[in-house]
């Protein structure tokens, strides 16, 4: 069977569109708003979801995931709580599910155990910042008996050579790292996006998408037109922080990602 | 992994280059003081009728500990790598310290993150990095200690890599750190090695040294890994105790997993969650260790073992009212092992013990324990 996020992007491909995938932190601000929060995701229009399973060192996130991964491991949010969430999830919709997380807790869970439990809760597809391909090799072997990518990023600082392997490596799709440094909305992105993604093309036939620091739908619409896809997080938990326990929640995120979404097929 | 990479390049050829070789030791000698003393503790030795006890004085280095060893090796290496600016995590504020002085000494911008935690119990640390030119930003994430302050470096050190080196204190994190500072406190070793021959004409019995990250341990003990014979004992900080749950025995109760980019021990929840930790002594503070370590413990080259909290300020207490020495904390710990340790052997057996730094930035922490 084809895996959730190769069918995804053939689809995009045939349509002609782009990715607009978004990340959240599981059970950020609470379990039941998190769950209404992708379902709204979705119906908005989003392709894809990144579940971002808190980790207690995130060093590859800046402050707003710092922040949203803290309240989430206080209610005690786990591996195993998420693959419960996930479950529920998949029962209701198709969209593909990727978790976000570290290595440490995916070790500590079992590399076997893992797999499983993605496979048997809708998972498609993992992406661990802080796990090299270089040493990926075992949970790439374990994932792959469960049909579930291993997807791994790129930073601008990746030499040719890297890039190249990497782009080799990564499954479903190339996360491309916009910016030298750690997640989070940003006013102005790098002006080395475009050649960069223009040297990775040359590796591969993969989908590239973009993420770190995107947030305006002006940024959404240049980075679309050289890559794949785009990837939003620390911009839309921003929203969900300042609106968490207020009415308008929902209607805030719409109008966001409607905005993106227009911004990124126009 | 691109910054690690020219890292690691970078450090492969300064390693065989012997005008750098020359003037590290050059620095190591007439600045920071080396080659330290190995000293024969008579009183200490008379006091647990047992070994004879030989206290390696890392405490005599300028800033006070052994990490000079490692910082000027690697601000030197950074100014061979072309780097402006110089970044440093630090928890007892030893390294922050030994970091803010090669820096000032080689003409460095530095910048020292600490957490706020470490930051109020070791102000002295604090003012003397300032002294020193040094901006010392607080960290104020998750536990803020010294694991927060290793993850905000690592922060910052992404974010800047083009201008930037990052001095890591320890023989944590990704490679090539833990084999960089493990070869730069292999000093102590290697010096213990000639003059204990010098003293006694023959190897000691036991190498015994505390262990936190692990760079003055395995500085000491690395040298002498293919002499059998010696054994070597790591002293880890058992904090209130290990069935507290409130210490930071890595190597002793922790369990295998993944931190700030290495495979070693550590000390996590059922959900490999990082478990806050605690010890007296700031410099233990850490939920990780080396994973050279790792490696000796599971090939059962070294033994670890933890003393308390309580314990080791005891031994803080006994080394500077029998032999006029204040030690650090972190050392204390190592010296309190001695209790259990000395008396079993007999006066014909020699330990050595890295006394890895001087206790006066410890004399708040100590007071305020006895108010």
């Amino acid at each position: 069977m084809i895996n959730r996020i190769d069918e995804k992007f053939q689809e995009l491909k045939k349509g002609g569109r782009k990715a607009l995938i978004f990340y959240l932190t599981v059970g950020y601000p609470d379990m039941v708003t998190f769950m209404k929060l992708v379902t709204a995701l979705e119906n908005f229009g989003a392709d894809l979801i990144e579940l971002g399973v808190p980790f207690s060192d995130p060093v590859a996130d800046g402050l707003t995931i710092q922040r949203t991964s803290e309240v989430a491991l206080k209610q005690k949010i786990n591996l195993k709580k998420s693959f419960l969430l996930a479950k529920e999830l998949s029962k209701k919709s198709n969209i593909p599910l990727v978790f976000m997380s570290y290595y440490n807790p995916i070790y500590h869970y079992g590399l076997q155990k893992f797999a499983h439990d993605c496979k048997k809760t809708g998972i498609s597809g993992v992406i661990i910042p802080d796990l090299p391909p270089e040493e990926a090799t075992p949970l790439k072997n374990i994932l792959k008996q469960d049909n579930v990518n291993l997807i791994f990023l790129i930073a601008p600082t990746s030499p040719q050579e890297r890039m190249r392997m990497i782009s080799k490596e990564s499954q479903g799709f190339i996360y491309y790292v916009s910016l030298t440094g750690v997640t989070g909305a940003r006013e102005k992105l790098s002006g080395t996006i475009k050649s960069s993604l223009h040297k990775i093309y040359r590796f591969t036939k993969k989908p590239i998408c973009v993420g770190f620091g995107i947030s305006k739908p002006s940024q959404a619409r240049e980075i679309g037109k050289y890559s794949d896809g785009i990837i939003i997080g620390s911009a839309l938990l921003n929203i969900v922080e300042r609106y968490k326990n207020k009415r308008g929640l929902i209607k805030e995120v719409e109008k966001f990602t409607s905005e993106i979404k227009v911004a990124l097929r126009s | 992994m691109a910054a690690l990479s020219e890292l690691e390049t970078a450090y492969r050829k300064v390693q065989k280059d012997k005008t750098f070789q020359k003037e590290l030791n050059g620095y190591l000698s007439d600045y920071a003081g080396r080659p330290t003393a190995l000293y024969y503790a008579k009183r200490l030795t008379e006091h647990f009728k047992g070994a004879r006890i030989y206290l390696k004085r890392e405490d005599l280095l300028h800033t006070g500990a052994h990490k000079i060893n490692n910082t000027l090796g690697q601000v030197l290496l950074a100014k061979r790598m072309n780097k402006k600016r110089i970044i440093a995590e630090t928890g007892a504020g030893q390294h922050g310290v030994a970091t803010a002085t090669a820096a000032a000494l080689l003409g460095f911008k530095c910048e020292v993150y600490m957490g706020e935690v470490d930051m109020l119990r070791q102000r002295l640390n604090v003012e003397r990095m300032r002294l020193l030119g040094t901006k010392v930003i607080p960290v104020k994430s998750g536990t803020r200690t010294l694991k927060d302050a290793v993850n905000e470096t690592f922060r910052d050190w992404v974010t800047n890599v083009k201008n930037t080196y990052y001095v890591l204190g320890s023989v944590v994190g990704p490679h090539p750190y833990p084999l960089m500072v493990r070869n730069f406190q292999s000093v102590i070793g290697r010096e213990t090695k000639q003059q204990i021959l010098r003293k006694e004409g023959k190897f000691p019995d036991a190498l015994v040294a505390c262990v936190g990250g692990g760079s003055n341990s395995i500085g000491l003990f690395h040298p002498f890994f293919h002499h059998q014979n010696v054994k070597f004992i790591g002293v880890e900080a058992a904090g209130r105790g290990l069935k507290t749950g409130k210490h930071a025995a890595t190597l002793v109760a922790g369990k295998k997993g993944v931190l700030h980019g290495s495979f070693s021990e550590l000390l996590q929840d059922e959900n490999g969650q990082v478990h806050p930790t605690h010890s007296v002594a700031a410099g233990l503070d850490y939920p990780g260790v080396g994973p050279e370590h790792s490696y000796y413990k599971s090939i059962g080259r070294a033994k670890y073992v933890a003393v308390t909290d309580r314990e080791a300020l005891k031994a803080f207490h006994l080394l500077s009212e029998i032999e006029g020495i204040i030690p650090a904390l972190e050392s204390a710990h190592a010296l309190a092992y001695l209790a259990k340790f000395a008396p079993k052997l007999s006066s014909n057996e020699i330990i050595v013990l890295c006394l890895s730094g001087r206790g006066d930035k410890d004399l708040g922490e100590v007071i305020k324990d006895y108010d």
